[in-house]
This record gives C-alpha cells, structure tokens and sequence, in this order.
C-alpha cells in the first residue's frame, strides 16, 4: 500500500515552474533518496508534502489523507527537518523539544517521557539542559532531526540531513535513519551520492522540475549497465595478455595500463558474464592471475548519464 | 486550546532572553519619572483644580506615548524573527492552525505589556499612602492603557508578518502608530469637515477619554474592533503563503 502519492504535482513561484507535472508513489517502510543538483525541486516537493504549501495543482495524498484538504491530519503523519536547521537559539534543548511535542499533540502523560526517548535516540543527552545557540552545527542537526520525531511521526521528511556535519556525525546520522526506516517511511534528500547507496532502498532523480527516474537502486544499475566491464589484473607480458584477451568471443575492446610487471586491462563486452572465459584463458597461458572483477556502475555514472540525457533531451 | 503551546514558547522566549527585562526597564524608568515631574507640577499648581485634571490626565497621556515609545520593540520579533531563523517553517508544519500561532503569540506579548503595566501601578499606590483619592479615574485611565497597548500590540503584530528584518519592522510601526497620532495633529489642516472623520480613527484622541477618567462603550469597541481587524490581517498576511510564491 502507498503511504506517499503524488500525482501529476505542478507548483509555480509566479513565473518560475519549480516543479513540473511530478508524480510518484512511496510504499510504507520504504527509504527513497530523492537525488538532484541544487534547485531541482526537492525543496519544493518536500515542502509540498509536508504540508508547508500547496501544489498549483495536481494531488498529493499522505496516508490516504489530501495535503489540501487534509492537512492536519498530513502534519499528524509527518516528522519534517527542514533543509536549514531551524531551531530556536534562545531555548534550552529540552524546553524546545517541550514545546514541539505539545504543538503536535503528544498527551501531557506522555510528554516528558517521548522528550526524554528522542533526547536518548538522537544522543543529545549531555547537552539536553543547554541553549541550543550554544550548541555545535552537529548538534543543532540532531535537536532538529528530534524535533521530527518527536511524535512517532509514520513518514519523516528529511531535507539534506547531512549537510554541514563532520565525517563522523554524518555516520551517526546516516545510522541513525537507517534505524529509523525499517519502522518508517523515510523520504530524504540529497546531493550526496554515497549517502543514497548507503541508506536508501530507492531513488527519485529530479532534474529542473521532473522526474528523470524512480527506480531501485539495483534495477537502475541493471539498466544503466550498457558496456558491460571486466577489470583483470595479470602478471605476464603486457602485448600478449591484451591481445589473448581480445581474441576470447564477446569481447568488444582492451584497454591496458602496465606497472611493476603486472597488466591492468578493462575489458568492454556484450551480454552475459564472461569472467569464467577470462581467468580460463590467463591460466591456460600460465600467466599469474591476480584479480578479475566486474566493474559495477557507480551512482555517480548513472546520475550524470541520467542528467547527461535529460539534457541532450531538452 | 492549542494555541496554549505557542503562548508558552513566546512567554519562554521573551524571558529567556532580554528582551522582556530590558524593555520593561526602560518602560519602568520613562514611566516613573513622567509620573515624578508630573506629581512636582501637580504639587506645584494642583491646589484648585481636581486629581484627575492635573494630574492623572497627565500622567495617562504621558503613559500612552511610552507605550507607543515602547510596544513595537516588543512586537518586532513576533513573526519577523521566526521568518528570519526559519522556525516558521516548523510552526507551519506543525499540526498548528494558523489562527492558533496568531492568538498565541498576541497573547503572550499581551500578557508580557500587561506585567509592565501592572508595575506602574505601585506609583497610584505610593501616592495613597500619603493622599487620599477617588480610584475611578485612574483605574479608567490604566483600562484604556491596557487596550491601546492591546491595539498597538496588533498593529505591530501584523507588520511583523509582513516583513523578516525585525528593524523595518520596528520603523514601520513607529510609522503607522505615528501617523494614527499626527491624524489629528492639527485640526487646521485637516480642514473642519474631514476632523469629525478622521478624530473617529485615530488611536490617541480615542485614549482622550480614558485619562480623563472616562470609560466610553464607543471607545471600547473601537479599540477591541481595531484589534481583532488587526489579527485578522495579520492571519491574512500568513495565510498567503497558500497562494503566493514564498521561496
């Protein structure tokens, strides 16, 4: 069942179109990276669905209930961590979290101890009791992404969770997610590639207002994986290697790079999987084989073929 | 009753943070010596006229330009701060309405005037101990010091939505409170037919009456009017976001 629709979702800003007749389905318990360069129409999008404003037209529907007419059962749903941290720098951590876990409803009896359940998942703990103007960038990141929580929310909304954090916190947070979707839906956004393959089950591609693909993350690699690529590393005569790799059948070319004695060769070829005929053909030479690996396409190579294609498109 | 939460973050706010002392000092300080060299004129000359002539109507006018003095620096930060930081967002993805966020956040800075006002009574008080008085009029004059601050506080409230610099937000209320003064500055210039008209709306010559020891209905539901008209436009300026690009 679909805790996220969004159908043929227009929004305008007088005369820019920030996003373009989207539509897309999120199942519940599913992780989606919503992937793009900057001013694509994330923002937008999410602050569409988490009820910031409307669409221009088309439907939006959380949890079976319209942003339009709807919204506060939307926001009921919805845990949302808007793109800049925005937090009240005058407030203690705790009295802050206080005041949001009122605002979305959690019962007086249960309040302190759902304050104290996200101050502990978010490991603010230590500083729970300090100004939040005083806290580091990393830690005003966390005492947002609790303020999303803080009322269980089934959908949480995270808008470029990570930015602004060192390598470290940017671990715990992507861990931190993690933890979190496999109870709930999780939409978040990113420009970073790594933290999509990491963390997401699937990824929405948004170029200038559309979307460019929706796919699995493996499917997308399934698809995109036009010249096939085997990476061999030999220890023998350079010459030889490469033109005993290029007589196999299906191969379509040899690239080669020597040092130290061993051969690198990137081997291009049609269908299937030709790392069996390969490492039978080194040995029968008597050549050393040292590794034979088929190269995956990285996200990185199907995000710009995809952006690369949405432009010679248009 | 949702409205509650809101009112306490803006109560949490202003007492976090300096605003609320810093403002109620000043106001205190400005207050208290208008009250002084008011009571050394009434002292000076007040033997054959009444209290409430020479001296509480002076007092009460005095008291009004304070307020104006005093009230757009408290309501400066209402919306334009949230809107600056970026916490609006939060409020308005919140299971909030907006009727809420706006009655919160009026009654908080409401309640905040009030506390500075209540303060200023303790001058009435030093004086009974010494003078014996009618209460009445006093008591008008602090009824309709209570509602002008509840307009003042509205009107600010509403240019605060309209703006995130919290300092063009102070200077446009001066504006506007200003102006509703200067309405009726000078009677000559506004020519005999228009005065009738235009004395109906302005702020300070509807106080006129309160600091004479005056409690006119008329002037009452002037001022609660002109505030509700105030919040509903205020509500208006936030709702557009529905239907204007806000970025």
């Amino acid at each position: 069942m679909s805790m996220i629709e969004v159908e043929n979702v227009t929004k305008r800003f007088g005369p820019i179109l920030a996003v373009d007749r989207i539509s897309f389905h999120v199942a519940r318990g599913e992780v989606v990276g919503f992937l793009g360069p900057n001013g694509a129409g994330k923002t937008t999008t999410m602050r569409i669905l988490a009820c910031f404003f409307p669409p221009t037209s088309g439907q939006v529907k959380v949890g079976q209930y319209d942003v339009g007419t709807h919204a506060l059962q939307v926001k009921q749903l919805v845990g949302y961590f808007p793109e800049r941290v925005s937090v009240y720098p005058d407030l203690p951590v705790r009295s802050f979290l206080d005041f949001v876990a009122e605002a979305k409803d959690v019962p007086r009896a249960e309040r302190k101890r759902e304050v104290g359940r996200v101050i502990e998942s978010c490991g603010l703990t230590t500083v729970s009791d300090r100004i939040i103007g005083h806290l580091s960038k990393g830690y005003r990141q966390r005492v947002g992404i609790a303020q999303a929580l803080i009322h269980k929310p089934q959908v949480l909304i995270l808008d470029e969770p990570t930015i602004g954090l060192d390598p470290e916190q940017v671990v715990e947070i992507r861990k931190l997610i993690r933890d979190l979707g496999t109870e709930r839906t999780v939409i978040l956004s990113t420009h970073i590639l790594s933290e999509v393959s990491s963390v997401c089950d699937r990824v929405i591609v948004i170029n200038q207002g559309r979307i460019l693909t929706s796919e699995s993350l493996i499917e997308l690699r399934a698809q995109l994986r036009r010249a096939r690529q085997v990476r061999v590393e030999v220890e023998g005569p350079a010459q030889q290697v490469c033109s005993a790799l290029e007589r196999l059948p299906g191969v379509d070319g040899v690239r080669s790079q020597t040092s130290n004695g061993t051969v690198t060769c990137v081997v291009e070829h049609k269908e299937g999987d030709i790392r069996k005929q390969i490492s039978s053909e080194i040995l029968a030479h008597g050549w050393g084989l040292l590794e034979v690996r088929s190269l995956e396409p990285t996200l990185e190579d199907i995000y710009l073929q995809l952006i690369r294609d949405a432009e010679t498109q248009s | 009753m949702k409205f509650l939460c809101v009112f306490k973050k803006e109560l949490r706010l202003y007492f976090g943070s300096f605003i609320a002392y810093s403002l109620a000092t000043a106001f205190l300080l400005l207050t208290g010596y208008f009250f002084y060299t008011d009571m050394v004129f009434y002292d000076l000359f007040g033997d054959f006229m009444d209290i409430t002539a020479s001296l509480w109507s002076y007092y009460f006018l005095d008291l009004r330009f304070i307020t104006m003095l005093i009230l757009p620096l408290l309501t400066m930060r209402l919306f334009a701060e949230e809107k600056k930081l970026g916490t609006i967002e939060l409020l308005w993805t919140y299971p909030l309405k907006d009727p809420h966020i706006v009655l919160g956040k009026f009654l908080a800075c409401l309640l905040v005037f009030v506390l500075m006002v209540l303060c200023t009574l303790l001058y009435p008080l030093l004086l009974a101990s010494v003078l014996t008085f009618t209460w009445g009029p006093p008591l008008a004059g602090y009824l309709g010091i209570l509602l002008l601050g509840a307009t003042f506080i509205a009107c600010g409230a509403f240019i605060s939505s309209l703006t995130e610099n919290q300092v063009v937000c102070a200077m446009s209320t001066y504006g506007l409170l200003v102006f509703f003064w200067f309405l009726t500055w000078n009677e000559e210039a506004v020519g005999p037919q228009l005065i009738g008209t235009v004395g109906r709306f302005s702020l300070f010559d509807r106080f006129e009456g309160f600091s004479k020891g005056v409690i006119n209905s008329k002037d009452v539901v002037f001022f609660v009017l002109t505030t509700f008209f105030f919040l509903y436009l205020t509500l208006q300026s936030l709702e557009s976001r529905k239907w204007r690009g806000i970025r």
